[in-house]
C-alpha cells in the first residue's frame, strides 16, 4: 500500500509540474509563428487606441474560435456584441459604426446607405438612399425591398426570437406582424415604404432621434424573400459583405469564403484580406486560450476576452502580456437599492449605503482594473457617446468609502446607528457573491448590517429579484446587479434599466428606479433629433440616477482580450468593446 | 533388471519458502517403477503425495518451489532438464488424471476440444483427425455415443462421465507414465469400482506405468503392485500390496487399515483410527514425525523423540521407517492390532 | 420499456422540479425566448410550446411525433419532420434527431477507437501484473491505474493537450472534426489524444479487474490441467487462463461503453468534440427539453443495446449460460 500511494503521489507531482510549467510556457513558446524575436514587440493596451500591426496584404485563413455558439448567424435573429460584429462580415446593414479605433469609431456611418438617415415629420420620419451597385452573393442587385422584407421578417418572434425588439416596438406596426404569418399583407404594412428600389423610408410610431442606431442593427441588413428558409435561413445566409457562407456546420463549425459578389467600390469601409474566415464552434474555453495564447487560433469570440486561469498567464508575464488589450465595454456593475424596503425608502438611508460601499474592494473581485475594469464614478460607462463626468459621491478621492459622509447621511435619515437589510445575488456569480461579502463588511462599517442571500441566475429576474412583490415580501433591499448597452449610446443603456414605465409583475430589467422626473427626461432624450443636446439630456438622467441614490455602480467592466503576434490590423472597438472583426487579417 | 527402472526417483526433496518458514512437503523420497506395473502412493491430505506428483511432471518450478534430488524418466533426469523439454514430455510421455474433474476441466471448452488441444499440442495433425482420435478415446474409456458427445460441456456430464472423459484426455497421447491423483475421490462407491475397472483395463491395454495417489488403500488394493505409504514428506513404508496389507509393519498403516472403509461397516465407524491431526510441514515433530500420535512410542526408549528412524529393510522389498524393533512391530501386529482389524 | 420510463422521467423532471419551484407556464417558456421579449411574446411562446397543456397531453404529443411525425412552422412554409421524430430544439428550433445523427459519428469513433485502447492496455497491462504478481512492473502499473481512476479528464485532457500538442508537438493542431471516411489520418490525428485520456480512465479499471480475475483463474484446477497437458505457458495464460477472466471484463466493458455512447460528456467538452456528449452538456445548460429528451433516449437506447449485446456474447463464451 505504501508503495502504491508513493507512486501515484510522484505521478501526480509530475503531472502538476508540467502542467506549471505548460502554462507558463504557453505564451512565449511560439514555435508555429517563429517570429517572437522579429516580430516587433508590442505594447499592452496598443490596441485600444490605434492599429497593431497594419498589413494590406492578402491571402490566408482567419482562424476564429469560439466557447459557446452564437445565438444565431441569421442577421434578423441576433442580440449578442460578437453577433453583430460578426455578421457584419457578410452581411451589410444600413448603417454601421465606423470601423477605426478610438472615440471615432463610436461615430455611425452609411453601409448599405450611402449615408446617415434623414429625419422628418418631427423624427418619426427616417429616410435612407441605398449605394448604388451592391449585389448578394449570387450577382443579384439588392433593392430598397430586401431591406423591407428583412425588417419585417424580424418582427416575427415566433420564428426569429433572438433579436431586439426596437422595431417591433418603434415602427407604424399597427396589426402587421411580419411576412410568415401574414403572407402576401407586406405592401399593406406601414412601417416602411420603398418609394424606389434605391429609398427606403422607416416611419415610427412615435418620434426618436437615435434611429440611425437602429438603422445600424444587423435586422436591416437586406435578405432576398425568395431565399428566406425562416428558421433555417442560418444555415446559409445570402451574403452582401465581403464573405459569404461555404459551409454552416450546426454548432461546429462555420466556414466564410470571398463573396465574389462583393465590390470594394461600394464599401469604403471593409476589407477583404483573407481567402477564408473559419470559425470553431463549441471550444473548450481553456484550451481555446491555451491556443489563442500559442497562436494557433488567431481570434476569441466571445464578450468578455480570456478565461479566467489565462487570465493570470497574462496578466503575470510581461511576454504575454504586451500582446493584450484591456477593452472597455458598454456595461457597469452595480447594486440596485430597493426603495420598497425600508428604511431604504428615505433617499438619506440610500445615501449612506452609496457613500460607505467600499468600490476598490469590489473591483477586486470583478477580476481588478485589467479584466475586471475601473471604479465606477456613476451609472453611465465613461466610454460612451455623451458621457460627462459625474462624481456625486467622491468616489474618485475615496474608491475605499467615504465612512463619516455616510455616519451623516444615516443621521440625516434617522438610522445614526445604521439598520439591517438583504442583499440579493445571483449564487452560480462568484464575482456577485464577492461583491455581497464585500458590501457586507464596508457598509457594516457604518452599522448597516447585511444579510446575504443567493437565487440561481436563471430565475432571479423571473422569481425573485426581478420581481417586486417578492423583493418587497422577503426584504431584499439590496439586489446585485449588472447592466450592458445594446450600442453606446444613452437610449440603449438607460432605458431598461431606469425608466419606472417599464416596470412590470416579474422578470424585470429595472428593479426599482421609481422617479416621474427620470421618465420625463428619458421620454425627452428619445425625441430629441440634435445629437448634442440628446447626449446632455442623457448626461443628466446619469447624474439624477445618481442623486436620487437608486443604483450604486462600483465597476465599469472591461475586457482582456488578446491578440497573437500574427493578428494582423487588431484593434479594440470601441462600440463591440472587443476587437473589430472586420479589418483583421492574418496575412 | 539390471537396467535402469523407467521412473527412478531418488531422495526427492520439494521445498516451498514461504513466508512463515521452509514447507518440506517431500523429503527425501525415494522409489521406482517399471513400465505396466502401479505404485499406489497412500497417505492423509498433507502428506505430500500430490506434491509428489506435480513434481515429477515438473509443475512446481519457476514459483517459490526448490526441487532436488533425481526424477529419472525413461533414462532422463526431469530435475536437470530445461522447463521446456520437460513441458514437451508432459502430456505425451507422462500424463495426470486429476481429482475433481468439473474443476479441472475447462468450463468453457468442449471436452472434445480439450482432448483435441491436448493431442494436437504432441502431434501435428488436422483438427478433424485430431477429432476423431478424441472421438475414438472417448468411446475407448467407455462414454456412451462419442460423437455427440464429443461436444459437450464438462458441466453436461456425470460425474463418472467426466471422470472417464478426464482419463480419456490424459490418455489422448498414450503415455508411458501416468499419475492419477484421487481419481475417484469425488465419485460415488459403484462408480468408482467402474473407473478402477477401466483404469487398470487401461493400464493393461497401453502397458504404462500407473502411480495411484490416495489417502484411501481401499482404492489401491486391487490396482496396485506396490504401495507407498507417506508421513510428513517422507515415505514411512514401501512394500508390494501384499506386504501392506497382510503384513504391515508401521504403526501409521495400521491405522490407516483401520480406516479403511469397508461395504459391512458403517463408513464413520473406524477400529484403529489414527489420533490427533497431521503434522505442520514447517514444524515437523523431532524425531519420527509420526511419534505424537503413535501410541508406541513409549516403548522406543525415548528414541522416536530424539531421531529421524531411518528406512529400513524389514523384508526384501519390504521398507519401513520406525524405531521399533521388527520383533516388536510384528509382535503387536499379530497381537494386537490384526485381531481387532479382524473381528468382524 | 425501458424507454418509456427513461422518457417519462426525463419529461417529469423537467416540467415538475420548475413547477415545485413556484414557475408558470410562462416561467418556463421566458427561457427560450430573445433577451428583449415582452410578456406577450412570453405568454405566446408557452401557448405555441404547449406549456399550458397537461403534462400527459404534453407527453402524448411527445410520443405522437415519434410514431407519426410532427409537422412545423419554420416561416416561410410548413415542414413535416417524419417519424421517428424527437421533435425541435426550444432554442436552436433545429430538429433534434439530425442533430443527433450528425453528432453520433464523433461519439462513436471517440468511444469506440478509446474502448479498443483501454481493453488492449488495461487487459494486457492486468495479465502481466498478475503474472509477475509484486513485481516492480505490477506495484506500478497499478500505481498509474490508481491516478488513471483518480484524475478527473477536464485535468488530464487539458494537461495531455499542452503537454503533446503544444510543447511537443506530436499530434497536429486539426482542432474541427473530420471524418474517417474523409481523411483517416486527420481523423485518428484528432483523437488521438482523447482516445488516450478517456482511455486512461478506463484502462486503470479493466487492468485491475484483470488483474484481479487473473490472479483467480490462474490458480484454478484447469490451469494446473492445461499444464499438464503440456501447453506452452502463453497458450495456457491466454487461451485458459485470459478466457475466463474475460467474461466479468465483458460485462463491464458492454456497461462501460454502452454510457460513453450516450456521450463522453467531459472528453468531447474538454476536447471540443461536437458528439452526443457536448450536445448533451449544451442541452442542459439550456433546458433545452427536447434536446434533453433526445439525448437521454439515445444514451438510453445504447445501454440497452450494450445489456443485449453483452448478454449475447456472454452466452457464446460461456457455454454454461446457454440456453439449451
Amino acid at each position: 500500500m505504501k508503495i502504491r500511494s508513493t507512486a501515484s503521489a510522484v505521478a501526480i507531482t509530475a503531472a502538476l509540474a508540467l502542467v506549471v510549467s505548460a502554462c507558463g510556457g504557453g505564451g512565449s513558446a511560439k514555435k508555429t509563428g517563429g517570429s517572437g524575436a522579429e516580430a516587433p514587440a508590442s505594447q499592452y493596451n496598443a490596441g485600444v487606441t490605434q492599429v497593431v500591426n497594419p498589413s494590406d496584404k492578402t491571402g490566408g485563413t482567419l482562424h476564429m474560435g469560439m466557447p459557446g455558439d452564437f445565438d444565431s448567424v441569421d442577421p434578423g435573429d441576433q442580440y449578442y456584441g460578437y453577433a453583430w460584429n460578426f455578421s457584419r462580415l457578410y452581411t451589410r446593414a444600413l448603417t454601421m459604426f465606423k470601423p477605426v479605433p478610438g472615440k471615432e469609431g463610436l461615430e455611425l456611418v452609411g453601409d448599405l446607405a450611402e449615408g446617415l438617415g434623414k429625419a422628418s415629420d418631427g423624427g418619426k420620419t427616417w429616410t435612407y438612399t441605398l449605394r448604388k451597385g451592391i449585389k448578394f452573393e449570387d450577382g443579384t442587385p439588392v433593392t430598397s425591398k430586401d431591406v423591407k422584407y428583412a425588417v419585417a421578417r424580424s418582427l416575427d418572434k415566433e420564428i426569429l426570437p433572438s433579436g431586439p425588439t426596437y422595431f417591433n416596438d418603434w415602427l407604424d406596426n399597427g396589426d402587421y406582424t411580419g411576412p410568415y404569418k401574414m403572407k402576401d399583407k407586406l405592401d399593406s404594412w406601414k412601417g416602411i415604404d420603398t418609394p424606389d428600389d434605391q429609398t427606403v423610408v422607416f416611419h415610427l410610431k412615435k418620434a426618436y432621434g437615435g434611429f440611425d442606431y437602429f438603422a445600424m442593427l444587423p435586422s436591416t441588413a437586406p435578405v432576398p424573400a425568395a431565399k428566406d428558409t425562416g428558421t433555417k435561413y442560418k444555415e446559409h445566409p445570402v451574403a452582401t459583405g465581403p464573405y459569404m457562407f461555404k459551409a454552416h456546420e450546426l454548432g461546429k463549425r462555420i466556414e466564410l469564403v470571398k463573396n465574389p459578389n462583393w465590390d470594394a467600390a461600394t464599401d469604403p469601409n471593409r476589407k477583404q484580406l483573407n481567402d477564408s474566415v473559419e470559425v470553431l464552434l463549441g471550444q473548450n474555453e481553456d484550451d481555446l486560450d491555451q491556443r489563442l495564447l500559442s497562436g494557433k487560433i488567431d481570434v476569441k469570440i466571445n464578450s468578455t476576452g480570456v478565461g479566467a486561469n489565462a487570465r493570470k498567464t497574462v496578466l503575470t508575464d510581461d511576454k504575454v502580456k504586451q500582446y493584450a488589450d484591456s477593452a472597455p465595454l458598454d456595461r457597469t456593475w452595480f447594486t440596485n437599492l430597493n426603495a420598497d424596503v425600508p428604511p431604504l425608502d428615505n433617499v438619506h438611508c440610500r445615501k449612506a449605503v452609496l457613500y460607505a460601499a467600499d468600490r476598490s474592494a469590489i473591483q477586486g473581485a470583478y477580476g481588478g482594473p485589467d479584466a475586471g475594469g475601473e471604479v465606477a464614478l456613476s451609472l453611465m460607462p465613461s466610454k460612451m457617446t455623451g458621457y460627462e463626468k459625474n462624481d456625486l459621491y467622491g468616489v474618485e478621492a475615496n474608491p475605499g468609502g467615504d465612512v463619516n459622509k455616510a455616519k451623516e447621511e444615516l443621521k440625516a435619515c434617522g438610522q445614526p446607528n445604521g439598520f439591517s437589510t438583504t442583499i440579493s445575488f445571483r449564487v452560480e456569480r462568484a464575482a456577485e457573491k464577492q461583491t455581497a461579502e464585500s458590501l457586507q463588511q464596508s457598509l457594516g462599517r457604518v452599522g448597516i448590517k447585511l444579510e446575504v442571500k443567493g437565487f440561481p441566475q436563471g430565475d432571479y429576474f423571473k422569481l425573485y429579484a426581478g420581481k417586486p412583490d417578492f423583493a418587497k415580501k422577503n426584504g431584499l433591499g439590496l439586489m446585485v446587479y449588472g447592466w450592458g448597452a445594446d450600442y453606446p449610446e444613452g437610449f440603449g443603456f438607460f432605458q431598461q434599466i431606469v425608466d419606472s414605465r417599464v416596470i412590470r409583475a416579474a422578470g424585470n430589467t429595472n428593479l426599482g428606479v421609481k422617479d416621474p422626473e427620470i421618465d420625463k427626461l428619458v421620454d425627452q432624450a428619445a425625441a430629441e433629433q440634435d445629437a448634442t443636446k440628446r447626449n446632455s439630456i442623457w448626461a443628466s438622467v446619469d447624474k439624477k440616477v445618481m442623486d436620487d441614490a437608486f443604483i450604486l455602480p462600483y465597476v465599469w467592466a472591461h475586457g482582456l482580450f488578446y491578440r497573437p503576434p500574427t493578428l494582423k490590423n487588431a484593434f479594440i472597438s470601441q462600440n463591440f468593446g472587443m476587437y473589430e472583426f472586420l479589418t483583421l487579417s492574418t496575412q | 533388471m539390471s537396467e535402469s527402472p523407467f521412473l527412478d526417483v531418488k531422495d526427492l526433496k520439494i521445498h516451498f519458502s514461504t513466508d512463515d518458514g521452509v514447507v518440506k512437503s517431500v523429503d527425501g523420497l525415494s522409489f521406482s517403477l517399471e513400465r505396466g506395473k502401479t505404485l499406489g502412493i497412500v497417505g492423509e491430505s498433507g502428506s505430500g503425495k500430490s506434491v509428489t506428483s506435480l513434481g515429477i511432471l515438473g509443475l512446481h518450478r519457476g514459483k517459490s518451489a526448490n526441487v532436488s534430488g533425481e526424477i529419472w524418466l525413461d533414462g532422463e533426469d526431469l530435475v536437470t532438464a530445461s522447463q521446456e523439454h520437460v513441458r514437451r514430455l508432459r502430456g505425451r510421455k507422462m500424463a495426470m488424471i486429476f481429482q475433481d474433474p468439473l474443476s479441472s476441466m475447462h468450463p468453457f471448452y468442449s471436452v472434445g476440444d480439450q482432448i483435441i488441444e491436448a493431442y494436437r499440442i504432441h502431434h501435428k495433425v488436422s483438427k478433424s483427425v485430431a477429432r476423431k482420435h478424441a472421438i475414438d478415446m472417448l468411446g475407448r474409456v467407455g462414454i456412451p455415443e462419442p460423437k455427440r458427445r464429443v461436444d459437450s460441456y464438462p458441466h453436461e456430464f456425470s460425474g463418472g462421465m467426466r471422470q472417464r472423459a478426464m482419463i480419456a484426455m490424459a490418455l489422448s497421447c498414450d503415455p508411458e507414465l501416468l499419475i492419477a491423483d484421487e481419481p475417484t475421490t469425488a465419485l460415488d462407491v459403484t462408480v468408482q469400482a467402474q473407473i478402477l475397472d477401466l483404469m487398470r483395463d487401461l493400464q493393461r491395454e497401453f502397458n504404462s506405468a500407473l502411480i495411484i495417489i490416495t489417502h484411501d488403500l481401499g482404492v489401491v488394493a486391487e490396482l496396485s503392485n506396490d504401495i507407498l505409504v507417506m508421513y510428513a514428506g517422507k515415505c514411512i513404508e514401501y512394500g508390494s500390496a501384499e506386504d501392506i496389507f497382510y503384513r504391515p509393519e508401521h504403526p501409521y498403516t495400521w491405522g490407516l487399515l483401520g480406516s479403511m472403509p469397508r461395504l459391512d461397516r458403517e463408513p464413520t465407524e473406524r477400529l484403529l483410527p489414527v489420533k490427533g491431526t497431521p503434522p505442520s510441514l514447517i514444524n515437523v515433530p523431532s524425531g519420527c514425525a509420526f511419534h505424537p500420535r503413535c501410541p508406541y512410542s513409549d516403548q522406543t526408549d525415548g528414541q522416536s523423540k530424539a531421531e529421524i528412524p531411518a528406512l529400513i529393510n524389514t523384508d526384501p522389498g519390504h521398507l519401513v521407517r520406525c524405531h521399533l524393533s521388527r520383533t516388536q512391530r510384528r509382535t503387536l501386529w499379530e497381537n494386537e492390532v490384526k485381531p481387532v482389524l479382524e473381528t468382524q | 420499456m425501458l424507454l418509456f420510463v427513461v422518457s417519462i422521467a426525463t419529461f417529469a423532471i423537467f416540467f415538475l422540479v420548475p413547477r415545485l419551484a413556484g414557475m408558470s407556464a410562462d416561467d418556463l417558456a421566458s427561457r427560450y425566448v430573445g433577451k428583449a421579449a415582452n410578456d406577450q411574446m412570453i405568454h405566446e411562446a408557452a401557448i405555441r410550446l404547449g406549456f399550458n397543456d397537461p403534462l400527459v397531453v404534453q407527453y402524448g404529443r411527445f410520443v405522437k411525433g415519434i410514431f407519426v411525425g410532427v409537422d412545423r412552422n419554420y416561416g416561410p412554409g410548413i415542414e413535416h419532420c417524419p417519424a421517428p421524430c424527437l421533435g425541435y430544439s426550444y432554442v436552436t428550433q433545429n430538429p433534434v434527431l439530425p442533430d443527433l445523427l450528425d453528432r453520433l459519428p464523433i461519439t462513436l469513433s471517440l468511444a469506440l477507437g478509446a474502448a479498443v485502447v483501454w481493453v488492449v492496455f488495461g487487459v494486457s497491462t492486468g495479465v502481466l501484473s498478475a503474472l509477475r504478481r509484486g513485481s516492480f512492473f505490477d506495484r506500478l502499473s497499478m500505481g498509474v491505474a490508481l491516478a488513471g481512476v483518480s484524475l478527473p479528464i477536464f485535468f488530464t485532457g487539458i494537461v495531455s493537450l499542452a503537454i503533446f500538442r503544444d510543447q511537443l508537438g506530436l499530434v497536429g493542431d486539426v482542432a474541427d472534426w473530420v471524418p474517417f471516411s474523409e481523411d483517416p489520418l486527420t481523423w485518428a490525428n484528432n483523437l488521438i489524444l482523447p482516445w488516450v485520456t478517456l482511455a486512461f480512465l478506463y484502462a486503470a479499471g479493466y487492468a485491475r479487474l484483470t488483474r484481479a480475475g487473473m490472479l483467480e483463474t490462474m490458480s484454478e484446477d484447469y490451469i494446473r490441467t492445461a499444464r499438464a497437458k503440456g501447453l506452452p505457458e502463453r497458450m495456457v495464460v491466454v487461451k485458459h487462463g485470459l478466457r475466463a477472466t474475460l467474461t466479468p471484463v465483458m460485462t463491464m466493458f458492454g456497461l462501460d461503453l454502452g454510457l460513453l455512447l450516450g456521450g463522453a460528456v467531459l472528453t468531447e467538452s474538454t476536447f471540443s468534440l461536437p458528439g452526443i456528449g457536448k450536445y448533451a452538456v449544451d442541452a442542459i445548460n439550456n433546458n433545452d427539453l427536447p434536446q434533453v429528451m433526445g439525448v437521454t433516449l439515445t444514451a438510453a437506447v445504447f445501454i440497452i443495446l450494450a445489456n443485449l449485446i453483452v448478454d449475447l456474447l456472454y452466452a457464446v463464451v460461456d457455454p454454461r449460460v446457454r440456453l439449451t
